[in-house]
């Protein structure tokens, strides 16, 4: 391991280490946490329910968000639902299992002691989350009720109705609300973290803009906390919400955190297809229309006809025969590369070609429209509302989009990054999902790492350090102010002839095309030299309308834009350096004869931490190697 | 490429709080009717910004109906008035070409105009901070399984869960009332075993919050209902007004 990596795992058997480690944190005397400032940046899962647990300990919380409210964090846009080790259902499910399945669907680039403690908490999440009074779904009896969900064989997945992400958000919100009440927690919402600040090395606060008044400001505290979640939004079109960026983490990498496997992305197979240049986003579909629906093109390329006029034997049910004991059920990765593949030969449908069928005309032939009614019902309602095309009577259209991503600043097993007092949750951070993320982790690893994580491993921080008084008037601060203000006022300057939109659509198409689902080294060698070109394009003529000191939305979205620049070509990097295929990153060179992904373990079994040297301004790459005592290496078969 | 509309656009210009506003007229040819609202606006707004002017800010995040950013009076009503549509969902081929499409923020005296569209709806945060929770802290909670919900009391929880917090029944209330974003919230909350230990608190002190904040009383006009994109009905301000009741005369709170 580089020397410069310390993942502080614990030794002995993988289920006692939690519990030894937890036993081994220093503890802070509940008089004096009030003592104890902790900033918490972002309001998702992991920040709403971080702020919560640390204000209920007594310490003295600052929270910020970038949105109205705290309650419009990303997290609310989860659909599917959280998974838990509870086996309710008495099906074989255990957090031995979970563990296991968690590393094996991350292809074996997560760090096994993480993944089994977020097995471990999983269940308690559940307990905390009823108790607040989230609504999951009940059975007659009173009792939860559970789901398959994602292809895992266990009913593993608690869920409240199609809207699982918004009820555990809003758990997690008024759990911190009730906080806020009790002025233990103050509450900055409309304020955008621009940087980060060390002291002495360590993380000791951050600068922010608020959003309204355009006012720049300098908070101080003993520790910070990230949850600002992933990086989707370098491709432009995903299906993130509009204000997701990388900024916090991207800055808190400047300032000396390693960024961990950064090229990994998870892209998902079932989206509603891009229709036009005016697209702002894309919506994702749930993965459950699958398990009915199957997925098809026309084998002749030049076939116009409508989709219902085309007969059986001339199309190509291209899953159902290249994987045909999965089928349509096979994993999100290969669903999505497949889709592209058949779309790349030319057999694409729609409007652009960039789109296949989802067909649900056999399921309602088999099952009865009203059973295809009550199990997809809304979902065909928002796909009737976007398309304005009715799934009853023919076949979806759909194709991937980029969804999440596994990797993030690089965090030890207390989940500080490589900064000292810099605590890293959520997606933001790399750890628990290797390279693809399983069907109901994210929730669950958002709120792993806020409930019951951080407020064990931060206060150790807290008690182990000596941490001088610092307050805002420090020299360190003072630069930082002048650093963000004089960058705003670079950006406002320039007055080009293109917008920051024009800018982020050109950067998503060159990510999306040669760093998204299949990459090879010529095609990220052009990509680097092509973002480039545009970054340095960026700088000379984009037109930022209006001033600082007032709301400003075409500000903030050049700033974030500028960062995802800058972010861009690590990734690309990090993409280019890792010689073999594993999840979410499929290197064209890298594949078996029949195109299924190939790993390398002997030379790539480890994450990928990136050092930006600021002397040279070069990535400096260490690795963390990891191992899998407990759950041995195998190779995905899905045929 | 789908059909294309030209339209004419009167959107309520305003630069901040304490300016006076006013509408501003724009003709935007060639919208795909394929784009949603949002979208719409982004394509006005790029070319606001080539011209020199600056665009009109609006509200927006998730672009998928859950986060409850956006959100506008599109001739006059909230979220344009498709049932169940946020502003966000709402598409363009609800219009067709000539249409005089007006668009104004949400007007209510609790919520003011921040900029343009947006408004500032921090009192809705304040009346669930007032009460919004149940008290429970992390790690004390039994097993979850301990605690038995009725299905049909679950159901009635989670259907007034799924308030997005956008503001449209504010929006649409002739009296800017906040009783069905309030009403949801204790409904939800005081529907289920674990929440009912402070029903009796919770519903009064959000109720005096929603009072203080400037929002008006519940006349049963149901125009809150017709313009939520969630369909929370208004079955849960009549449960609030009896729980309020019952609580303010000591009476333990029916089901």
């Amino acid at each position: 391991m580089s020397h410069k990596l310390n993942s502080k795992v614990p030794t002995g058997d993988i289920d006692k280490q939690w519990d030894s480690h937890r036993f081994n944190l220093k503890l802070i005397n509940p008089s004096n946490r009030r003592k104890y400032r902790i900033i918490i940046v972002g309001t998702g899962l992991a920040g709403a329910s971080a702020a919560a647990s640390f204000a209920e300990m007594g310490y003295s919380v600052d929270v910020f968000c970038f949105q109205d409210s705290p309650r419009r964090a990303h997290s609310i846009a989860a659909q599917g639902g959280i998974n838990a080790a509870k086996n309710y259902c008495n099906d074989g499910d255990s957090i031995y299992r979970l563990f296991h399945d968690t590393i094996k669907g991350g292809d074996f680039r997560a760090r096994e002691s993480n993944v089994y403690r977020l097995a471990q908490n999983s269940v308690n999440i559940i307990d905390q989350c009823v108790a607040q009074g989230v609504p999951f779904a009940r059975e007659y009896g009173g009792h939860l009720a559970n789901r398959s969900f994602g292809g895992a064989q266990v009913s593993r997945t608690f869920y409240a109705k199609g809207q699982t992400g918004q009820q555990l958000l809003l758990g997690a919100y008024s759990a911190m609300m009730k906080e806020v009440h009790r002025k233990r927690i103050r509450l900055h919402t409309k304020t955008e973290m621009l940087d980060l600040v060390l002291v002495d090395g360590k993380a000791r606060g951050i600068i922010t803009r608020h959003l309204e008044t355009g006012k720049i400001e300098a908070h101080a505290a003993e520790t910070v906390i990230l949850a600002t979640g992933g990086y989707s939004n370098v491709f432009f079109l995903s299906t993130n919400a509009k204000g997701c960026n990388v900024t916090a983490t991207w800055r808190a990498h400047k300032k000396g955190a390693f960024f961990a496997n950064p090229c990994f992305t998870q892209i998902h197979p079932t989206c509603i297809p891009v229709k036009g240049d005016y697209q702002s986003k894309l919506t994702l579909m749930s993965e459950s229309l699958r398990n009915d629906g199957r997925v098809w093109v026309p084998k002749d390329k030049n076939d116009t006809r409508h989709p219902n006029d085309i007969p059986d034997a001339e199309r190509y049910y291209y899953l159902e025969e290249r994987y045909p004991s999965f089928g349509n059920l096979v994993p999100r990765d290969l669903a999505s590369r497949n889709a592209k593949y058949v779309c790349d030969e030319g057999l694409g449908v729609g409007a652009t070609g960039l789109a296949v069928y989802l067909d649900f005309a056999d399921a309602i032939k088999r099952d009865g429209r009203s059973a295809i009614e009550q199990r997809y019902g809304n979902l065909f309602e928002i796909y009737e509302r976007i398309t304005g095309d009715d799934p009853y009577t023919q076949p979806m259209m759909i194709y991937p989009a980029v969804h999440y991503t596994m990797g993030g600043l690089w965090v030890d097993y207390n989940l500080m990054s490589t900064i000292p007092g810099l605590h890293v949750l959520g997606e933001a951070n790399f750890s628990d999902h290797g390279a693809n993320r399983l069907g109901a982790s994210a929730l669950m690893q958002g709120l792993s790492d806020g409930y019951f994580v951080a407020p064990y491993t931060v206060p150790d921080y807290l008690a182990t350090t000596d941490l001088e008084t610092v307050d805002t008037a420090h020299p360190e601060f003072v630069t930082a102010i002048q650093n963000c203000e004089s960058r705003i006022e670079k950006l406002l300057s320039i007055k080009g002839d293109k917008t920051v939109d024009d800018f982020h659509r050109e950067l998503g198409l060159i990510m999306w095309d040669k760093c998204g689902m299949s990459r090879s080294q010529s095609g990220l060698e052009e990509a680097l030299d092509a973002v480039k070109n545009l970054e340095k394009e960026f700088w000379t003529r984009v037109n930022v309308p209006g001033s600082g000191e007032a709301l400003n939305q075409s500000l903030e979205k050049a700033g974030r834009v500028a960062d995802f620049f800058e972010f861009s070509k690590l990734k690309i990097q990090d993409a280019l350096h890792r010689n073999e295929s594993c999840g979410g990153h499929f290197r064209e060179e890298y594949q078996s004869g029949d195109g299924e992904a190939v790993r390398d373990d002997a030379n790539f079994r480890y994450v990928a931490a990136w050092e930006l040297d600021p002397e040279t301004g070069e990535e400096v790459l260490h690795k963390e190697p990891l191992e899998f005592p407990n759950a041995p290496l195998s190779t995905r078969s899905y045929k | 490429m789908g059909k294309r509309l030209d339209l004419t656009l009167r959107i309520w210009r305003q630069k901040n709080t304490n300016s006076s506003g006013e509408f501003v007229t724009y003709d935007l040819e060639n919208v795909d009717v394929n784009a949603s609202f949002l979208e719409m606006l982004d394509v006005l707004n790029e070319k606001l910004t080539l011209s020199g002017d600056e665009p009109v800010a609006f509200e927006h995040d998730c672009r998928e109906g859950i986060c409850g950013s956006c959100g506008a009076m599109v001739n006059g009503k909230a979220h344009g008035g498709e049932d169940k549509t946020t502003l966000c969902q709402l598409h363009m081929r609800h219009f067709k070409s000539g249409d005089v499409i007006v668009i104004e923020p949400f007007r209510a005296k609790a919520l003011p105009v921040v900029k343009d569209l947006v408004v500032d709806r921090s009192a809705l945060d304040r009346i669930i901070e007032s009460g919004g929770y149940i008290s429970v802290k992390t790690g004390s909670a039994p097993e979850a399984n301990q605690i038995l919900v009725k299905k049909d009391l679950a159901d009635r929880a989670m259907d007034a869960a799924s308030c997005i917090g956008c503001s449209a029944c504010v929006a649409a209330c002739p009296n800017a009332s906040a009783m069905l974003f309030t009403s949801a919230k204790v409904v939800h909350l005081g529907s289920l075993p674990q929440g009912s230990t402070e029903a009796a608190s919770r519903v009064i002190n959000m109720v005096d919050e929603m009072k203080t904040n400037g929002f008006g009383n519940c006349s049963n006009e149901y125009l809150c209902e017709a313009a939520c994109p969630k369909g929370i009905k208004v079955s849960n301000i009549a449960k609030m007004n009896q729980w309020y009741k019952q609580a303010m005369t000591n009476q333990p709170l029916s089901e």
